[in-house]
C-alpha cells in the first residue's frame, strides 16, 4: 500500500444508467466471469473438460473395435459430466454464502430473483458448452478409432438424441442449483446431492413393495434413457415425476428460502 | 440522505434492533457507535435490504434501497471487507462491481489509485491481503459507482493510525462535496477522528445522538486532587454525582463552579479541573451502552 493516494475523480457520466436498473445481460456477464475467475472455479471447469477427454481416450484404447462408434464415445462422457456439472451449479449458489460474497452481490442487485435468474442462465450456458465439448471430443475419438483401432466408426446420431443429452445434463445442473439454494452450504449440498439418491435407491431396492415405485422416484434411473436414447412415452412420464420430486420441489423450496433469508 | 424509522429486528425472544429511528443529512459524516453486539451491523443490513426487518423501514435518497435502480451508482456499501472470495484478485473484485454498475475499466484503475493499492497488490488474491488492504479495497468498491451516499460497517477496523487519518480526509472531502456518510465503529476514538455527528447504540436502542461537541459538553468536568479519597468524600457531602472511570480522576456532572465551591469548603487541593472531553465521552459511552457499567456506577 502507498501512503500517497490519488484524489477521487468523478466517474464518467453515464446518464441513462443512473436511472435504469442493471440489465440482465450484465448480471449474466458477471455470473459467467465469477465461475472462472478463481482458481477453484477455473480448475473445476478445466477438470470437467479434462475428464471428458480422458474418458474418450480410455474408451478408445479399451473398447472393442466394433463398439467404437460416435454414439458410444458420446455415451461414455455422459456419466462424468453428469457428476461434475451439478457441482458447478451447487457452488454457483453456495459460494455466495460460504465466501460471503452475497453481501456484495445482493447489494449491487437487490432483486434476488434476477441474480438467481442470471446464475441459472450462466450455468445452463456453461453446461451446454461442456456438452458441446463432449460432442467434439467424441467426434475426435471416433476419427482416431477409425484410424488407429480399425473401429467401426459409425456416425449415426439424431437431432432428438442431441436434445436429450443436453436436457439430461441441464436437469442435473438445475438440480445442483436447487440443492445449493436449499442448503446454502457447499458441503451439505454436495454430499446430499450424491448420497441421497444412493440411499434412496437402496431403500427402494430393499423394500419389496416399494420396488414398483422405483422407476418413478429414482432420478438416476429415470434420466438414464435420455443418455441411452431409449425415451418411450412411459420413460417421459417416469422422468417427469422424478424431476418434480428431485428438481422442481427442492427448487421451489430453495428459491423461497433464498428470497426470505438474511444475507450476512 | 438516509431516513430510518422505527427499524426493528427480532430473533425469537431476542431483539437485536429495537425501534431505531434517525436521519443522516447530506454533508455530514455520521458515526454509528456501539459495543460489539449492539445491533449496528443488523441495522445496516436492514438499511440495504439484506436482512428483512421485523418492523419499521429505512429509505435512502427517498426510497427503500431495494427500489433504487442500479443502487451501486447511488449508494456505496461496505458491510464486511473480509466478505470476499479469497481466491479472487483485488482488481477482479472491483472489475466485477464495475461490470454490474456499467463502468469502464479506467474507473477500476482510478479507484485503486485513490485507495493506494499498487498495480502489483491489485493483482494479488485477497486471501493474501492484510485487513488494512481489504478495508482499502472495500472502500474502493464502495466509491466505484460515484455514489452520493456511503454506508460503511467498521471501515476503520484494521487500519493503522495513518490509515485512519487518510480515511478521515477521504470521507470528510466526500461529505464536503455534498455526500452523506454513515459509518459504524465500536471504538470511540476511531469515530471521534472521522465523524462529526454521533449516533450511539447500545443493546439495540439509540441511547444518544448529536454532534460531537454536544455530546462532549454533556460529558461533565474532569477533576483531580492531591487526595482521591478526600475528593470523593467532599463531592459526596456536597451531593454531586460522579463517575470513577478507573483512573485517578473523577468525571463530575456539575459545573466547574459547583465543584470548586464544594471542594474549597472541605479544603481539598485540586490539581485539575476542566471539561472532560474525550475522557468524558468515553465514560459516557461506556455508561450509555452497558447495563453492567450503569450498575457499577450506581453502587
Amino acid at each position: 500500500m502507498s501512503i500517497i493516494t490519488a484524489p477521487l475523480q468523478p466517474a464518467a457520466p453515464v446518464e441513462a444508467e443512473q436511472i435504469s436498473r442493471v440489465p440482465l445481460l450484465r448480471l449474466l456477464h458477471v455470473e459467467l466471469r465469477k465461475v472462472t475467475d478463481t482458481r477453484a472455479g477455473k480448475w473445476l471447469f478445466i477438470g470437467i473438460g479434462a475428464i471428458t477427454a480422458v474418458v474418450i481416450l480410455v474408451f478408445l484404447l479399451v473398447g472393442a473395435p466394433t463398439d467404437l462408434t460416435f454414439n458410444n464415445f458420446l455415451t461414455a462422457t455422459g456419466s462424468p459430466q453428469g457428476y461434475l456439472l451439478p457441482v458447478l451449479g451447487v457452488l454457483a449458489i453456495t459460494s455466495e454464502w460460504s465466501q460471503r460474497t452475497g453481501l456484495v452481490t445482493f447489494t449491487l442487485e437487490p432483486s434476488r430473483v434476477r441474480v438467481v435468474a442470471a446464475k441459472f442462465i450462466a450455468m445452463i450456458l456453461l453446461g451446454l458448452t461442456a456438452v458441446a465439448v463432449a460432442f467434439a471430443l467424441a467426434a475426435g475419438g471416433n476419427v482416431l478409432g477409425i484410424v488407429t483401432q480399425s473401429g467401426t466408426g459409425a456416425w449415426h446420431y439424431t437431432a432428438a438424441w442431441v436434445a436429450e443429452v443436453g436436457l439430461g445434463q441441464i436437469i442435473g445442473i438445475i438440480e445442483g442449483l436447487a440443492f445449493g439454494m436449499l442448503f446454502m452450504n457447499s458441503a451439505a449440498a454436495i454430499v446430499t446431492f450424491f448420497v441421497a439418491p444412493i440411499a434412496w435407491s437402496a431403500l427402494f431396492g430393499l423394500v419389496s413393495w416399494l420396488q414398483g415405485a422405483a422407476p418413478w422416484v429414482d432420478l438416476n434411473s429415470a434420466s438414464s434413457p435420455l443418455f441411452n436414447h431409449d425415451m418411450t412415452g412411459q420413460a417421459w412420464l417416469h422422468l417427469g415425476v422424478a424431476v418434480s420430486l428431485w428438481v422442481v420441489a427442492p427448487l421451489l423450496i430453495g428459491v423461497a428460502r433464498l428470497m426470505r433469508s438474511e444475507v450476512k | 440522505m438516509i431516513v430510518v424509522e422505527e427499524l426493528t429486528k427480532r430473533y425469537g425472544a431476542f431483539t437485536a434492533v429495537d425501534h431505531v429511528s434517525f436521519t443522516v443529512e447530506p454533508g455530514s459524516v455520521t458515526g454509528f457507535l456501539g459495543p460489539n453486539g449492539a445491533g449496528k451491523s443488523t441495522a445496516m443490513r436492514m438499511m440495504v435490504g439484506l436482512t428483512p426487518p421485523s418492523a419499521g423501514h429505512a429509505t435512502i435518497l427517498g426510497r427503500p434501497y431495494s427500489e433504487i435502480p442500479n443502487p451501486g451508482r447511488q449508494v456505496g456499501v461496505l458491510l464486511d471487507a473480509s466478505a470476499q472470495h479469497a481466491g479472487r484478485t483485488g482488481r477482479e473484485i472491483l472489475k466485477l462491481g464495475a461490470i454490474v454498475m456499467g463502468l469502464p475499466d479506467t474507473r477500476v484503475d482510478h479507484l485503486l489509485e485513490v485507495v493506494g493499492l499498487t498495480p502489483d497488490e491489485a493483482k494479488r488474491r485477497v486471501g493474501n491481503y492484510s485487513l488494512g488492504m481489504r478495508q482499502r479495497l472495500g472502500i474502493a468498491h464502495a466509491l466505484l459507482g460515484e455514489p452520493s451516499v456511503l454506508i460503511l460497517d467498521e471501515p476503520a477496523n484494521g487500519l493503522d493510525p495513518a490509515g485512519i487519518h487518510w480515511m478521515r480526509g477521504l470521507l470528510r472531502g466526500f461529505a464536503e462535496r455534498g455526500g452523506t456518510v454513515f459509518l459504524s465503529s465500536h471504538l470511540l476514538n476511531e469515530v471521534e477522528i472521522i465523524a462529526d455527528q454521533l449516533l450511539v447504540i447500545g443493546r439495540g436502542k439509540i441511547v444518544a445522538e448529536g454532534s460531537k461537541e454536544d455530546l462532549v459538553s454533556q460529558s461533565g468536568i474532569l477533576v483531580r486532587a492531591t487526595s482521591f479519597a478526600e475528593l470523593k468524600a467532599s463531592l459526596t457531602r456536597a451531593g454531586l454525582a460522579y463517575d470513577d472511570n478507573g483512573s485517578d480522576a473523577l468525571i463530575v456532572k456539575s459545573s466547574a463552579e459547583e465543584i470548586s465551591r464544594a471542594t474549597m469548603a472541605d479544603r481539598v487541593v485540586l490539581t485539575e479541573l476542566r471539561p472532560a472531553e474525550s475522557e468524558g465521552l468515553e465514560t459516557l459511552f461506556l455508561q450509555l451502552t452497558s447495563d453492567d457499567a450503569r450498575q457499577e456506577t450506581a453502587a
